[in-house]
């Protein structure tokens, strides 16, 4: 088994994979790539500026309306003949999940690729329940055969070079020989998966947009498998959160147009599955049953508060990741969350509770490299500066508005922020601060800290600005 | 973020100058050198005593409360209409973007946000600066501040301001968008991380093979520098309104500081 981090321990995972050159250069290279290909897709920041404001206003529009919305596609679902269930929580889902599978005497699951599954940790789940469940994506195939989690929400494999899957596969599966032939490889992956389509009772899937208005249920993906999940097997399980749902069947261009583009740099992906229900009477194919699992798991928390709502538009295409400094140095596992990188930061407090995720808002130096690039115009850096405070403040009885706030606060660094803000009101006292301050910079000690570990101490000048001039009048 | 038109003003009589804490006790020739290149274009530059600090490093570390206090005073510091030049991006998006968003309730707040202009925008864009270069050849790099680049939308200043250097030549380098990794109280939670993030950014620098690199905040040139003079590696960076000045003015002719911290300040 291989390690699995967790964000507790946010600071040691992020040192490791700092001192792991395999893994800063895997990043890298792979995030500069994606970056690449997205820059030929939209190579004009003007034009990205208008549909980006098209993105955001759609998202938020059916923000605003979410509880509507809600209903509405639960109305349109069952209308379709979808079975829809609401899970409060993770327990709930893989429950709701475990249930249908039970009832259908299912034992074979295959999997399509899907962040929401891992959320509530459902291949762990059913393999306590003695059910199989295969990932059927490329990428979390080979993740799952390394008994790993996702490293990033689109490519979750990202982290492994050719070499490392070619040793992956030739140690895991059987029959297979070492080769970094990428083709090859990929055709490994392709016969397990023919197979396992045909012998899965029950398919499961995530959703890229919920749409109420029809009770369409969109999936966008690449290689097949999440048109053969969905169609092959005889019930079709989607797993979805909350706010993936939007209003119209017109909402789904813009926006998937800025999906595609921003996620893996194409104008459109080979597959744009478009589920409107189980097989009809006159129907060939088809699966019999489908159900549509909508979860909570904290996001009406977010959903609550008009800012740190913003932080549900998020469509999910991990630009936000790729153009990250920090996530390019640290990759996806040293977050130790499901989601990882800006996005990460912002969605797991509300998933997780402030309190285990309390060192990641502060993982940011809030270069706003992950605004810039948003889609829906997340103002990813504004929200970690609000966590900041969530998480610093002092606890009191008055209503709570995020699990766990408050249990970040140090008592020393509050006081100390408290006298620095006294000096900086207070003019004279800072000019005598500054005042001794540069006379008696030499007397200084310099000791170790974290700024000198890889830096030089700012030396201070023999005489400030503001004493200058005040003697030059 | 790149929703609003900004309206520059006409070119006024008097500005105020923000120096920013970093200069008013690391680097006050710096500011010396900005007021004189503002000085030179006509302008009474008005620095009023009182001001400290803009509440920055506050605000980002979450502790929103001690920033508004902090913004309020500093805002009181500047009751007249005249321009607020600013010596930082990184302070400037603070008293442009951040103020109006930290003191939602205050009705003064939007219009004095508007008037506050990071010094190399205000040269291009309300001055209109024309610069006689008078030094040698060089090769320079420019790094633009995050909160300059994407807060302010001020890297073209930047780069125009150096591009009107007859004898300057500016060279493009690796990531040369990427954030050098100082972000404040980040530099010190996350060292480790800031670490890797400041070491790289010393590299693509140095490795662009460049006199020195140019840049308008001080708290990444602390930060670059710092990481440069630790690796023993030679490439230091210099002010913009210093470089500016040095290559303009007759008098004043030098080349690239050499030290972390101008060697001037030190005397």
């Amino acid at each position: 088994m291989v390690m699995q981090y967790t964000p507790q321990t946010f600071k040691e995972n992020s040192a490791e994979a700092l001192a792991d050159d395999t893994i800063r250069n895997n990043f890298r290279g792979a995030m500069d790539f994606l970056q690449a290909k997205r820059a030929t897709v939209l190579p004009d920041k003007a034009a990205f500026d208008v549909s980006s404001k098209r993105g955001e206003a759609i998202k938020l529009r059916c923000l605003v309306k979410l509880p509507e919305l809600l209903e509405k596609l639960e109305d349109q679902c069952k209308a379709n003949g979808i079975h829809v269930h609401w899970a409060e929580t993770c327990e709930q889902a893989t429950q709701i999940i475990d249930d249908i599978i039970t009832a259908k005497n299912g034992s074979k699951v295959v999997k399509g690729k899907s962040m929401v599954t891992e959320e509530i940790g459902l291949n762990d789940y059913l393999a306590e329940q003695n059910i199989d469940c295969i990932e059927s994506d490329m990428g979390e195939y080979i993740v799952q055969l390394g008994g790993e989690t996702p490293s990033h929400i689109i490519m979750p494999a990202i982290h492994k070079n050719v070499e490392q899957i070619a040793e992956l596969f030739a140690e895991r599966v059987p029959g297979v020989e070492y080769t970094t032939d990428v083709n090859s490889l990929i055709k490994v992956g392709r016969e397990q998966m023919r197979q396992l389509f045909l012998d899965a009772d029950v398919g499961i899937s995530g959703v890229n947009f919920a749409v109420a208005e029809t009770g369409t249920l969109c999936l966008v993906e690449n290689e097949g498998n999440g048109r053969m999940t969905t169609t092959i097997p005889n019930t079709h399980i989607a797993l979805t959160g909350i706010e993936k749902v939007i209003e119209h069947l017109a909402d789904v261009p813009p926006l998937l147009e800025l999906l595609t583009r921003s996620a893996t740099g194409q104008l459109i992906t080979t597959y744009v599955n478009m589920i409107s229900g189980p097989r009809k009477v006159d129907e060939r194919d088809g699966p019999e049953e489908v159900h549509l699992v909508l979860l909570d798991n904290g996001r009406s928390q977010a959903y609550a508060d008009e800012e740190l709502r913003k932080t549900l538009a998020c469509i999910r295409c991990g630009a936000c990741m790729n153009a990250c400094p920090v996530y390019t140095r640290i990759g996806g596992h040293a977050y130790g969350t499901v989601y990882p990188g800006p996005i990460g930061k912002i969605i797991s407090p509300h998933l997780i509770g402030l309190e285990d995720s309390k060192d990641l808002p502060t993982a940011s130096s809030l270069c706003g490299a992950c605004e810039e690039v948003c889609p829906v115009n997340i103002p990813i850096p504004s929200i970690l500066q609000r966590l900041r405070v969530e998480t610093n403040k002092k606890s009191s009885s008055a209503a709570k508005i995020m699990r766990g706030e408050g249990s970040g606060r140090s008592f020393i660094e509050a006081l100390g922020w408290k006298g620095w803000a006294f000096f900086a009101v207070h003019p004279a006292l800072y000019r005598m601060g500054t005042w001794f301050a540069t006379r008696g910079r030499k007397l200084i000690p310099t000791f170790n800290n974290p700024w000198t570990v890889s830096r030089s101490m700012p030396k201070l000048a023999a005489k400030s600005l503001r004493e200058q001039l005040k003697e030059r009048g | 973020m790149s929703d609003f038109i900004k309206q520059y003003p006409a070119k006024p009589k008097k500005v105020y100058l923000y120096g920013t804490c970093i200069i008013d006790v690391v680097a006050p020739n710096s500011g010396l050198d900005a007021i004189a290149l503002l000085e030179r274009e006509g302008l009474e530059v008005v620095y009023p005593q009182g001001q400290t600090c803009c509440g920055q490093p506050a605000f980002n570390s979450g502790y929103s409360d001690e920033a508004r206090n902090v913004a309020k005073a500093q805002m009181a510091q500047f009751p007249e209409p005249w321009p607020i030049v600013i010596l930082s991006g990184s302070c400037g998006g603070m008293l442009r973007k951040h103020y109006p968003r930290l003191l939602a309730n205050d009705p003064e707040v939007e219009a004095f946000s508007q008037r506050v202009f990071e010094f190399s925008e205000f040269l291009v864009h309300v001055l209109n600066i024309q610069l006689d270069d008078l030094g040698e050849q060089q090769r320079v790099a420019i790094h633009t501040s995050c909160a300059g680049r994407r807060e302010l939308g001020i890297h073209d200043a930047g780069v125009s301001l150096l591009k009107q250097l007859k004898n300057i030549e500016l060279v493009d380098y690796a990531y040369e968008a990427e954030c050098c990794g100082f972000g404040g109280t980040f530099a010190v939670k996350h060292s480790d991380i800031s670490t890797a993030m400041v070491e790289d950014k010393a590299r693509h620098l140095s490795e662009a093979n460049v006199d020195c690199y140019i840049s308008s905040d001080w708290g990444c040139t602390l930060n670059i520098n710092g990481s440069l003079e630790h690796q023993n590696m030679s490439l230091r960076g210099d002010y913009l309104a210093s470089f500016l000045r040095q290559r303009t003015d007759v008098n004043n002719i030098s080349h690239c500081a050499v030290s972390p911290s101008d060697k001037r300040d030190e005397r």
